[in-house]
């Protein structure tokens, strides 16, 4: 018997400490690649700027990577304290990539993360490029196993449930690591990840162009990062539809919970909602504005196919459901008799099972072989409404993500044009929109990742395994215990992130060592740590 | 032996290494953190004894995580069932844990002393508290533990978490890979520290290592009273993986005997153990730092292989029902998975232990405390 408040607590853990990890993932994916990208250059002029910039950079990069190693390490351990069925049940695919991502990607960028901290009087030139590389690698390959892991949950593939053993089977290495869910994720993501650092380093610069402080620093680090972003933003809309389109081949549901299809329409008329409010209760939208014939050639790539709205998909889980029903009453008993017959009434429904799953949580106490035969109905119809995920959020979650994506590139070419242009201090109000964007690159990508996993629901493993399954048979208290203390934990972390970041930004390029801070006057010109450089 | 059998065998010699490798370079940057505080008298001897393990902590780290990574997709199931059956103490490994990254890159930002002396606390806390849970860990796999699966493969508790927290056998396990984590750290400050932080890490490390000696024999002893576990007749170590339906299991003191009974040159393994204990501190003694690290790392390959030695094949035996109790033959991963594994830990581990060895040599040579930290000296 599973405690459904304890599900619910282990879910809102989950939820708030993946969150709270991604908020630092985004900046150490794309900024390790700017840092590569600035030492590159200083290797090649030889223009000591370009040092003083990969370190600035890299001394705000090394703030942010504490945090994003520290939450790490939580989820590395959160599937298997909270997430018990869910290990068992797909730990044999699943932990696969978990940990190749530790031998070919954890190992490598936290041992080269710290030569390039501190190994710049002791590696030559080229060899400190060298390690500054394989940081950048090693954090972009980790976030590549990662999402091939995520990728299996979105659409289990390379895999086949065993009965003999209770859970799914690893059979194709080469199906689960080119799934297409996972490599459009990870170009997707890397990149956010790009548009997110670019945006970083662009505002925090126009902070100083605004100042009017390490002119000559800021600019050029400014332009660089405005190139980069420009690139970058627009490759992440590309990748974002592709996407939307693979959510409309393998998760219909998903698909019609992000566009708010209550019903399916017929082609070409798809309206596309730019404003509703969707109410999930009654299932319609209490106020709704829409362009008409964009969305089928939006998702379909056609004019003629239709899209199915949420009725259609709820009619159609419920043969799914009674015969998943069927097929996990014949795999328990299976399971007690290991009887041929029992073994046969499975295989033939088998691949409804993770349907049957799904209903277990309506049956009265969740067995389903004490369904009673007039109850069937009733239990088969809150069971296809909870194939459903929540619309509401998915809706709005997800066109926060593309209205900022449009305003980003809006955003970075302006930023460009002007900056190549030399004209930016002209314009301040382009670099006060840059230093306000600071946040929201990271606010989308959550955003995104809400649309993602909160659109997956009610699975954890689509089609196969039901969240609420998956979860650890704790006591309730237990959770509470953890979740105080993960909330306590990471709002003093975040404090103290906040607190060094705005400092070590406001003291600038140039800065060296917190002991001259406190025991000597402030540096007089010409001292190491007066901002006044040669190239400015 | 079949394939499968052997896949299983080999992957549990491979999580015995990754332990291994986890409690050396682990425990020694943990050791470190737990002497901090009494090793370095001022803030600059303090900086100096963090940045000895600087550039390394993070890289060391990774032991611990590909532990949990290796774990979940070789043995899945006792990934699901360890993690959450000691869920309370796995979640104060947790907390203590995740403090130690963010107490390097933060400390040294703020120069001002309450500041210096919280982190210095959380680095007393994220070394100590660690160590003594994963020893302690062991303690309470060695006794077994309270649960049973239900028919779909799903754990239920059986006992209360209290049992695993306050028990005498699992604490003196968690005194001793506290120790012999502070052996190891003392003897990385001796190797790249001067006077006096030298003097005072040789103090503790000595000590150290000599507890962990007297520690491990009395626990050889007390093994000798605890109920062991053995299967009851005939096992197929090729059967597939699942703890539900497994042969009879029969719980008797001296059963973790067994295994050295049958081969008495296992006996090797604790002698090799002992000897490390021993030696390492006569080593320090001698001011021999290098090698007393190196017969460190020996006495952790000791305890670590006693304990597997002693359970082979039980991973984590169940005290409640005792059939279910996970071992290398019931818990593992598929046949295919382990391979595709195999192959992978293949290839990467030398190259890790290659860039590993290299890094460790790049910066190696003294670390002095600084007046005034120039920019090479992050922490
Ligand atoms: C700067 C960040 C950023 C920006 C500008 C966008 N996205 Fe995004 N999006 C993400 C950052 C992100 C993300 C955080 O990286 C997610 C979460 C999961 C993933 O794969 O990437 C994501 C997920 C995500 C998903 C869900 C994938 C799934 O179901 O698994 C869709 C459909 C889109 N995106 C589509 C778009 C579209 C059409 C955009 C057009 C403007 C867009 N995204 C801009
Ligand atoms: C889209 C999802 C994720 C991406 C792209 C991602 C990427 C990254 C990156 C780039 C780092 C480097 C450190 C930093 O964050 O600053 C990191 C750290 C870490 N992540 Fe994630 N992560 C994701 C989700 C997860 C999940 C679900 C887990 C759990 C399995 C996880 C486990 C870890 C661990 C253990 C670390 C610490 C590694 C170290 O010591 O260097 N991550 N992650
Ligand atoms: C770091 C970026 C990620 C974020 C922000 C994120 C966010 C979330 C959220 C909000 C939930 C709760 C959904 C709900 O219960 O309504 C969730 C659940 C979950 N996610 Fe993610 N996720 C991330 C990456 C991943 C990755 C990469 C994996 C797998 C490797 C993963 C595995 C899971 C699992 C196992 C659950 C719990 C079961 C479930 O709710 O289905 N997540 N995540």
């Amino acid at each position: 018997m599973i405690n459904p408040t304890v599900v619910e607590l282990s879910r809102l853990q989950f939820a708030l400490t993946a969150l709270y990890h991604f908020l630092f993932v985004p900046l150490t994916l794309g900024l390790s690649v700017l840092l590569a990208a600035m030492e590159t250059v200083y290797v090649i002029t030889g223009k000591p700027l370009y040092k003083e910039m990969t370190q600035f950079w890299g001394r705000l990069f090394g703030i942010n990577f504490a945090i994003g190693v520290a939450t790490g390490l939580t989820m590395e351990f959160e599937f298997g304290t909270n997430w018990s069925m869910y290990s068992h049940f797909v730990g044999d695919v699943f932990g696969t990539p978990l940990a190749i991502e530790g031998l070919m990607a954890f190992f490598m960028e936290s041992t080269f993360v710290g030569l390039m901290f501190f190994g710049w009087e002791r590696l030559s030139k080229p060899a400190h490029l060298a390690v500054t590389y394989l940081v950048a690698l090693g954090s972009n390959l980790s976030a590549l196993w990662i999402l091939i892991a995520n990728g299996f949950m979105q659409d289990p593939v390379g895999a086949r449930f065993d009965p003999n053993t209770m859970r799914m089977e690893f059979t194709n290495f080469g199906a689960l690591v080119f799934n297409d869910d996972a490599q459009a994720k990870f170009v997707h993501t890397t990149i956010a990840g790009f548009v997110t650092a670019a945006m970083f380093v662009m505002g925090v610069s126009a902070f100083y162009l605004l100042r009017r402080q390490h002119r000559g620093f800021a600019a050029r680090s400014f332009r660089i990062a405005a190139l980069f972003g420009l690139i970058s933003s627009l490759a992440v809309v590309t990748l974002g539809d592709a996407l939307g389109r693979l959510d409309y081949l393998l998760q219909r549901p998903k698909l019609a919970a992000i566009e708010g299809l209550w019903h399916t329409t017929t082609p070409p008329y798809a309206p596309e909602k730019i404003f509703a409010i969707p109410d999930d209760e009654t299932q319609r939208d209490i106020v709704s504005i829409g362009v008409p014939y964009v969305l089928t050639p939006l998702v379909t790539h056609s004019w003629t196919t239709s899209i199915p709205g949420i009725d259609a998909l709820e009619r159609a889980a419920k043969p799914k459901i009674v015969k998943g029903i069927a097929a996990v009453t014949a795999l328990e008993a299976y399971a007690k008799t290991k009887s041929p017959a029992a073994l046969a009434a499975f295989r033939k429904y088998e691949n409804d099972m993770g349907y049957g799953l799904l209903a277990e949580r309506f049956a009265p106490e969740e067995d389903l072989n004490k369904i009673a035969k007039r109850d069937l109905p009733s239990i088969v119809n809150r069971t296809a409404r909870a194939t459903i995920p929540n619309v509401f959020v998915e809706f709005w979650s997800f066109r926060l993500m593309v209205a900022l994506g449009f305003a980003f590139i809006v955003v970075f070419a302006f930023a460009a044009y002007w900056s190549l242009k030399n004209e930016l201090e002209k314009h301040p109000w382009v670099l006060k929109v840059a230093m306000w964007s600071i946040p929201l690159p990271v606010l989308v990508c959550e955003y995104g990742w809400i649309v993602a996993e909160a659109g997956r629901q009610p699975w954890s493993v689509y089609g196969w395994l039901p969240t609420f399954t998956s979860a650890s048979t704790h006591s309730v208290g237990y959770m509470v215990f953890s979740l105080l203390g993960f909330v306590t934990l990471y709002s003093a972390f975040i404090a103290a992130e906040l607190y060094l970041m705005f400092k070590y930004a406001r003291l600038g390029p140039g800065y060296r060592g917190t002991a001259a801070e406190a025991v000597a006057p402030p540096p007089a010109h010409g001292q190491p740590g007066y901002a006044d450089r040669p190239w400015e | 032996m079949e394939i499968y059998a052997a896949l299983k065998v080999i992957w549990a010699l491979l999580l015995g290494f990754l332990l291994t490798g986890l409690a050396v370079m682990v425990g020694m940057d943990m050791g470190v953190g737990t002497l901090l505080r009494f090793v370095g008298s001022n803030d600059a001897e303090r900086r100096a004894a963090l940045n000895m393990i600087g550039p390394h902590w993070d890289g060391n780290q990774v032991w611990f995580i590909l532990g949990g990574g290796a774990i979940f997709a070789a043995f899945p199931t006792l990934y699901a069932t360890s993690f959450s059956t000691f869920y309370i103490v796995m979640i104060v490994l947790l907390f203590s844990m995740i403090l130690r990254p963010v107490a390097f890159e933060y400390r040294s930002k703020i120069e001002a002393t309450r500041w210096r002396e919280t982190w210095d606390w959380a680095f007393l806390i994220s070394g100590a508290v660690p160590m003594i849970i994963y020893g302690a860990a062991v303690g309470n796999v060695l006794q077994g533990v309270g649960f049973h699966f239900s028919w779909d493969g799903q754990y239920y508790q059986d006992e209360s978490f209290i049992w695993y927290l306050l028990n005498p056998f699992a604490l003196l396990c968690g005194v001793l890979s506290l120790s012999l984590s502070v052996f190891e750290g003392g003897a990385m400050l001796m190797m790249r520290g001067e006077e006096p932080l030298y003097g005072r890490a040789r103090g503790f490390a000595i000590g150290g290592g000599s507890l962990a000696a007297l520690l491990f024999v009395i626990g050889g002893i007390w093994v000798q009273f605890i109920k062991g576990f053995a299967y009851f007749g005939p096992v197929d170590p090729a059967a597939p993986a699942t703890p539900l339906g497994g042969p009879a299991v029969v719980m008797r003191e001296g059963a973790w005997m067994d295994n050295f009974h049958a081969h008495p040159i296992l006996w090797l393994v604790p002698a090799i153990g002992l000897f490390g204990m021993i030696a390492g501190p006569l080593a320090l003694a001698a001011r021999r730092p290098i090698l007393g690290w190196w017969l460190g790392a020996l006495a952790w390959i000791g305890t670590i292989g006693t304990v597997g030695g002693a359970m082979f094949p039980f991973l984590m035996p169940s005290t409640t029902k005792s059939s279910q109790s996970l071992s290398v033959w019931n818990a593992s991963g598929s046949a295919y998975n382990l391979a595709w594994m195999l192959a992978f830990a293949l290839v990467f581990t030398p190259v890790i232990v290659a860039y590993t060895s290299w890094a460790f040599h790049l910066m190696r040579g003294k670390v002095r405390p600084q007046p005034t930290p120039g920019d090479e000296h992050l922490y």
